[in-house]
C-alpha cells in the first residue's frame, strides 16, 4: 500500500547514527530500499537492518542512515534528502524501478560518492561503482531445468505469475527457455501478483478448468502457499508437487522435512542487500578493491541441501 | 425516497432496477457459454465463498455511504485485525489449549477490534468534525503499517494445529453450503431488512439526503453516523473470522484495494456515492459481478492477463452506464 511505510524504524536508526557524525572522519553509508510491502521485500528490510546493526559495531567510523520507500517518487525524495541533509559518502540502493532512479542516482555519483546498486540495474550502464545483481533469468531457469528433471516424461502444469514486472518476465521467459522441448506443456499462465490471496483464486479457478494437472509452478514461495491450500481443499490427488521460489523459511523447512507436495526451493535471497551493504564497507574502510559486477546466483534447493538455507531468525 | 418516485415504481417495472440483474444475468451466460465446469458445484462453491469477505463487508459499505459517509480503511482494517486475531491466538495457546474455547477468543478479538476501530473512525468523523475521506485515508495508512510492524515486515502465521482446527469455518457447511456463504447470506438479509424496514435504515438515507432537514426533523445525525461506521466495523471483524481461517496467515498483503471493491460493489449495485438512497440486494449483485469476472477471466483462454483490470473496468463501467441510461428512460 502506499501509505504503509517503516517510517519508525527509519527515524530511530537515523537518531542512533547522529552521536556518531560529531566523530572525526565519520563516513556515512545511505541505504535506499523498498519498504516491506510483501514477504520478499519484508525479509530484504530485515537482512538491511541486521546488516547495518552489526556493520556499526564492527566499524565505529561508518555511519548509516536507513531509508525504506513505499514507491519511486518517495525513493527519490529520501536519496535527495540524504544528499542535502546527511552528505553521504556511499550509497547503497535497491531500486523500486529502473526508469524514475536512474537520474537521482546518476546525481549522487556525480557529487562523488560511492554508489553501490543492488538487484535491480538502472537503465543507464557504468553510473554504479558496484552492482550486486540478482539473477531473475537464472531463477526462471533453474526452476525450468528442475521442472524439467521432475517431469522426464513431460507433463501438464499451470504456472503462476508475479506482478507484471521486467523481473516477472525474465523469470517467465527463462523458464519457458529450459522447458523448451521437455515435452512438458503449460496449460495456463495467470498473475497471482505475488500474493496468497490471489494465488489461491487463481489455483482454485484453474482446478475447475483442468481435469488434470501434474505439477505447478508457483514461481514464489507466498504464491505456493495459496496454491497448495487450494489443492487442499479441493482434495485433488493428481498434482504431484508445486515449485515456489525465493526461499521462504516455512518452505524451505518442508523441503528439508522431505514434504513430497514441495520437493525443492530455487532461492533469490533477500540478503543480496547485506552483500552489497557489506561490500561497500570493506570499500570505504580498506583497500581492497570492490567495484565491478557481483551477481547472486539463483540456486536450487533439495532436501540434502536446505538446512543451509534456513535462516530461523528472519521473517522470510 | 419521495412518495411520487415511489408511486412511480409501481406503475411500471423501474428499469433501473434492472442494470445490475441483467449484468450479472449477462456474465453468468457468458461464464456458462465458455467453459462447462462453470455452473459446476465446485465453481458456485469457491465463488461465492470468496465473495464473502469482500460482501460481507460491502453490505456495511452501503450504510456508510447511503448516510452520505466513505470508508477507505476497511482492507486495511480486515488485515491488522487478522493480525491481531492471530496474536491473540498464538499467545492465548499455552492457556487455553488449542480448541474451541480459544476459537472463541479470537473470534471475540476480531469483533471488539473491529468495533473499537468503527468507533474510532465514526467518532473522529462526527464528533471531531473531520471529513470522512481524510480520517479513513489516515486510518487506512495507520493500520496496514501496524500489521507490516505486528508481522515485522514477514507474515504472522497461526499455529498450525489451531489452523487445521478452525479451518473447517471456511471450508465446511451446512448441507454442502459453506458457512462463509451463509454468514454472507444472513448479513445481506439483515442488512436489507434494516435497510428497508427499520427507522434505522431511513435515518441513515435522510441523513445521507440533507442532515440538515435530518436534523430539524428530530434524526440524531451524529448518532446514526456513528453507528453505520461502528457497523460497518463490526462486519469488518466478522468477515476477518471468515479470512483468517482460509490460509491462516495474515501480512501487509492482506486485504489490498478490498476497501475500492467494496465501494464499487456499492455503486454497481445503484447505492448512491454521494448518499442518501442505499439498496442492500444491489450490493450483494455488485459483489458478485466482481467476483465472476475475475472466474471467468481464469476460466478462459485468448485474454492476456495483462488486460484482467481493463475488462475489469469495461464491466464496472458498463453496469453503472445501465442503469444511469434507465433511468433517465424511467
Amino acid at each position: 500500500m502506499k501509505i504503509s511505510k517503516m517510517t519508525g524504524a527509519v527515524i530511530a536508526v537515523g537518531a542512533l547514527a547522529l552521536p556518531a557524525a560529531a566523530q572525526e572522519d565519520t563516513k556515512v553509508i545511505g541505504v535506499s530500499i523498498p519498504a516491506a510491502t510483501h514477504g520478499w521485500a519484508g525479509g530484504m528490510n530485515f537482512h538491511a537492518q541486521q546488516a547495518v546493526e552489526r556493520l556499526e559495531e564492527v566499524y565505529p567510523q561508518l555511519d548509516f542512515v536507513l531509508a525504506t520507500a513505499s514507491d519511486a517518487g518517495k525513493q527519490v525524495n529520501d536519496i535527495e534528502d540524504m544528499i542535502a541533509t546527511r552528505n553521504i559518502d556511499a550509497l547503497v540502493v535497491l531500486p523500486f524501478e529502473s526508469e524514475p532512479l536512474t537520474a537521482p542516482v546518476q546525481a549522487v555519483a556525480d557529487s562523488g560518492a560511492w554508489v553501490t546498486v543492488v538487484d535491480r540495474g538502472l537503465s543507464v550502464e557504468g553510473i554504479e561503482d558496484l552492482y550486486v545483481a540478482g539473477d531473475n533469468a537464472g531463477f526462471g531457469r533453474v526452476s525450468g531445468e528442475f521442472m524439467a528433471d521432475a517431469l522426464p516424461d513431460g507433463g501438464k502444469i499451470v504456472a503462476l505469475r508475479g506482478i507484471p514486472t521486467t523481473i516477472d518476465n525474465e523469470r517467465v521467459e527463462g523458464f519457458e527457455a529450459a522447458i523448451e522441448g521437455s515435452g512438458i506443456e503449460v496449460l495456463g499462465m495467470e498473475h497471482g501478483n505475488w500474493n496468497r490471496d490471489d494465488s489461491f483464486t487463481v489455483m482454485q479457478d484453474f482446478l475447475s478448468k483442468y481435469d488434470s494437472i501434474d505439477a505447478v509452478w508457483a514461481s514464489d514461495d507466498d504464491m505456493a502457499i495459496g496454491v497448495l491450500a487450494a489443492i487442499e481443499a479441493a482434495g485433488r490427488e493428481d498434482i504431484q508437487f508445486v515449485l515456489g521460489g525465493a526461499g521462504m523459511k516455512e518452505m524451505i523447512a518442508r523441503t528439508r522435512d522431505n514434504d513430497p507436495m514441495v520437493p525443492a526451493n530455487v532461492t533469490y535471497p533477500p540478503a543480496m542487500i547485506a552483500t552489497a551493504i557489506e561490500l561497500t564497507a570493506v570499500g570505504l574502510t580498506s583497500t581492497a578493491p570492490v567495484s565491478g559486477e557481483f551477481t547472486i546466483g539463483s540456486v536450487l534447493v533439495t532436501p540434502e541441501n536446505a538446512a543451509e538455507y534456513y535462516y530461523p531468525d528472519s521473517p522470510f | 425516497m419521495s412518495s411520487a418516485e415511489r408511486l412511480e415504481r409501481g406503475w411500471r417495472p423501474d428499469l433501473r432496477v434492472l442494470g445490475p440483474l441483467l449484468a450479472l444475468a449477462a456474465l453468468v451466460l457468458i461464464g456458462a457459454l465458455l467453459n462447462g465446469n462453470f455452473l459446476s458445484a465446485g465453481n458456485i462453491t469457491n465463488v461465492l465463498s470468496r465473495s464473502a469477505f469482500i460482501g460481507i463487508i460491502a453490505v456495511g459499505m452501503t450504510f456508510v455511504i447511503t448516510s452520505g459517509g466513505l470508508d477507505l480503511s476497511v482492507g486495511s482494517m480486515a488485515a491488522f485485525i487478522a493480525g491481531l486475531m492471530i496474536l491473540v491466538m498464538n499467545a492465548l495457546l499455552p492457556v487455553l489449549g488449542a480448541g474451541w474455547p480459544l476459537a472463541i477468543a479470537g473470534m471475540a478479538t476480531a469483533i471488539v477490534a473491529g468495533t473499537l476501530a468503527g468507533m474510532i473512525n465514526g467518532f473522529l468523523i462526527t464528533t471531531m468534525r473531520i471529513e470522512a475521506f481524510i480520517v479513513t485515508l489516515g486510518t487506512m495508512g495507520i493500520y496496514r503499517s501496524l500489521v507490516t510492524w505486528l508481522a515485522d515486515g514477514g507474515t504472522l502465521s497461526l499455529d498450525f494445529g489451531m489452523r487445521t482446527l478452525i479451518r473447517p469455518i471456511y471450508f465446511n457447511g451446512i448441507l454442502g453450503i459453506s458457512f462463509p456463504i451463509i454468514v454472507f447470506a444472513l448479513v445481506a438479509i439483515c442488512g436489507e431488512v434494516v435497510m428497508r424496514r427499520a427507522a434505522f435504515g431511513r435515518h441513515a438515507a435522510a441523513v445521507g439526503s440533507n442532515d440538515r432537514v435530518a436534523r430539524y426533523s428530530s434524526v440524531d445525525v451524529n448518532r446514526v453516523r456513528l453507528t453505520t461506521y461502528v457497523f460497518l466495523g463490526i462486519l469488518v471483524g466478522i468477515a476477518t473470522i471468515m479470512y483468517v481461517p482460509r490460509l491462516g496467515a495474515a501480512s501487509s498483503s492482506t486485504g489490498v484495494l478490498w476497501e475500492l471493491e467494496a465501494i464499487a460493489a456499492v455503486i454497481i449495485g445503484g447505492t448512491m456515492l454521494k448518499g442518501g438512497f442505499g439498496r442492500v440486494w444491489g450490493t450483494v449483485v455488485g459483489v458478485l459481478i466482481l467476483s465472476l469476472i475475475d472466474n471467468i477471466l481464469n476460466l478462459t483462454d485468448g485474454v492476456s492477463p495483462y488486460l484482467n483490470g481493463a475488462i475489469q473496468g469495461v464491466i464496472i463501467i458498463l453496469a453503472v452506464i445501465l442503469q444511469r441510461e434507465k433511468r433517465a428512460e424511467g
